[in-house]
């Protein structure tokens, strides 16, 4: 059920710029506006998240740690997995963000037959996750080549290496596959394991086929329903340079893509795809592990107005006498 | 706010990251290609036709360069017959280059502008090259 909403929304979002495009002749709305408009929901929007994410304070260093801590001098510290300073934070930051580490070490527990507990690697999610987003990255990376003029030399470089194989004209991308097949198998996955399908939601499945679709779209562009990239290069540049244009004959196809990254953008915001964002500011990976170094005082103590004991016996003294009550001073 | 510098910071690598191609092409001259026709081969045509319509050659002419390969070296099939009827010798070289023999100024405006560099020149030869080892 849920499924079949978010399939339908995104069917939905491809379907409307089809229809403006092939019987309103709305171009220049779906070329123009809907991009800006777009971009500028995803930069304030995304500004907005990380800020509200900042004024949470954090009072204490809640790493987790998955290492030996910094004590004395001849016990080894585990630098990156209980970093204590700087340096190992950075490191410990980088192996997340480029090679998703803690992922790579999300374990499957199993009761075996015997009975047996068994613990093992779950390494497909993280494989299909880390092919996902380096893929997208390439993607995104070589699209840059729709943006700029002259295109700088580390674009061509990329598509050298992504188009190695050399099959086909237009040359076969390798990220192109690989995006699809991870996307695949990470829908898959959800459907297909009973209580992974149980906690997804409608906004899981959504980003999952809106992905897809935009993958599909730019899949179905290069390799079998062409369009004029000339003509697109034409209206990308002149929307970077704030002076757009929107050359005639490009093709519908160019438009659902456009539409659908339209809405990647705007929605991200609001979805968990901010991810991108928030794993910079996950504390418990970007916090150093000294807790025991430093004094660490919460930021919203206020002076507290304390009445002890010897002060409430100061004031009572003479009632808990009379009342028989043990004191402690006389 | 906390780590407010910090927080700032990314925000703005964030903002110039997104906002990239807008910083990066500030003040470049705007070009257009121009792919020129004003060869002898096609001054002498009397209807200036390509091989298909002008929107399918724009579109489509990587992917029909690609059939035509495959084709003659796997098929030993030489002639297309375009869908008005017409036969053409189907070669990159003596067909297209024929008409086209402007590679600089034609095929070569649209690439360069976006970005493609076939990599059919390691074999064959673009109009007026000289030939590597004197024979073809
Ligand atoms: C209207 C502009 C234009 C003209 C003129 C043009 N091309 Fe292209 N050509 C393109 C574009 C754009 C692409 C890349 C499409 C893409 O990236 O999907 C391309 C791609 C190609 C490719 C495939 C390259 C690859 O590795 O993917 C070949 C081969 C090619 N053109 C040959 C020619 C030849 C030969 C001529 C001259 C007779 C020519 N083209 C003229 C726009 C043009
Ligand atoms: C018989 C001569 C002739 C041959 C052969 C020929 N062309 Fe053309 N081509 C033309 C003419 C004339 C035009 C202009 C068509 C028009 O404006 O409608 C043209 C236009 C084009 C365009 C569109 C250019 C633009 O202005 O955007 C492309 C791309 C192209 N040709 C590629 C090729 C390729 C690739 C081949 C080889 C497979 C080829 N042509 C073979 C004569 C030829
Ligand atoms: C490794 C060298 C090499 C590369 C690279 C290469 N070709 Fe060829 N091509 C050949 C050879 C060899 C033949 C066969 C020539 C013959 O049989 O007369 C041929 C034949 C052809 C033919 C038919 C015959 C003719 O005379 O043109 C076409 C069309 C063609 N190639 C297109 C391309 C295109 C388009 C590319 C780039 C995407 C390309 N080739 C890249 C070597 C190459
Ligand atoms: C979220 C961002 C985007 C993603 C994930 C994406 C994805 C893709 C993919 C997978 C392809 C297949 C070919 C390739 O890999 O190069 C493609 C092609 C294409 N995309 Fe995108 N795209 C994105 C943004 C854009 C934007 C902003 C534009 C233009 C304004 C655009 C225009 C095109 C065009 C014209 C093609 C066809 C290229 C060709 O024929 O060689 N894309 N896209």
């Amino acid at each position: 059920m849920k499924l079949l909403f978010a399939f339908i929304s995104v069917v939905m979002l491809a379907i409307i710029p089809s229809i403006g495009i092939g019987y309103a002749g709305m171009q220049y709305v779906f070329g123009v506006v809907v991009p800006y408009v777009a971009v500028a929901v995803f930069v304030a929007g995304f500004a907005y998240r990380v800020l509200n994410w900042a004024k949470s304070p954090v009072p204490f260093r809640i790493p987790t740690t998955c290492g030996q801590e910094k004590s004395l001098p001849w016990i080894r510290q585990n630098k990156l997995d209980n970093p204590s300073g700087t340096p190992g934070v950075v490191g410990r930051m980088a192996l997340e963000i480029l090679f998703f580490r803690s992922l790579f070490r999300n374990t499957r527990t199993e009761l075996r037959k015997g009975p047996m507990l068994a613990y093992g690697s779950s390494g497909w999610l993280w494989l299909a996750a880390i092919t996902f987003h380096w893929s997208f990255l390439v993607i995104l990376v070589r699209h840059f080549r729709l943006f700029s003029q002259p295109v700088p030399p580390f674009v061509n470089v990329l598509e050298g290496l992504d188009g190695f194989l050399q099959i086909g004209v237009p040359t076969l991308y390798i990220t192109d596959i690989l995006l699809l097949a991870a996307l695949l198998y990470l829908f898959i996955r959800r459907v297909a394991i009973p209580q992974v399908r149980y906690v997804s939601l409608v906004s899981d499945y959504f980003t999952l086929f809106l992905i897809f679709g935009i993958g599909l779209t730019g899949v179905l562009m290069r390799y079998f329903y062409r369009v004029n990239v000339v003509g697109v290069k034409e209206l990308a540049m002149g929307l970077i340079a704030l002076r757009p244009v929107v050359p005639s004959g490009i093709g519908g196809l160019f438009f659902v893509h456009l539409f659908l990254i339209s809405s990647l953008f705007a929605y991200f915001p609001f979805s968990k795809l901010m991810h991108m964002g928030g794993v910079f500011l996950s504390p418990t990976r970007n916090l150093a592990n000294n807790n025991r170094m430093k004094r660490h005082i919460n930021p919203w103590n206020y002076p507290v107005h304390v009445h002890t004991y010897a002060e409430y016996e100061d004031e009572f003294r003479d009632k808990m006498k009379a009342a028989g009550i043990p004191v402690e001073k006389e | 706010m906390y780590d407010r510098g910090k927080i700032i910071a990314g925000l703005v690598v964030f903002a110039g990251l997104t906002t990239l191609p807008f910083w990066y092409n500030i003040g470049k001259a705007r070009v257009r290609p121009d792919p020129r026709l004003d060869t002898p081969a096609i001054r002498q045509m009397k209807e200036k036709h390509c091989i298909e319509s002008k929107r399918f050659m724009i579109e489509y002419h990587m992917q029909m360069l690609n059939g035509w390969r495959n084709a003659v070296v796997r098929d030993y099939k030489t002639t297309y017959v375009s869908t008005s009827g017409q036969y053409f010798t189907m070669s990159l070289e003596d067909t297209c280059f024929h008409c086209h023999s402007n590679e600089k100024q034609f095929c070569n405006q649209c690439h360069s502008y976006a970005d493609v560099k076939p990599y059919c020149w390691e074999c064959h030869v673009k109009p007026g090259e000289e030939i590597a080892h004197g024979q073809r």
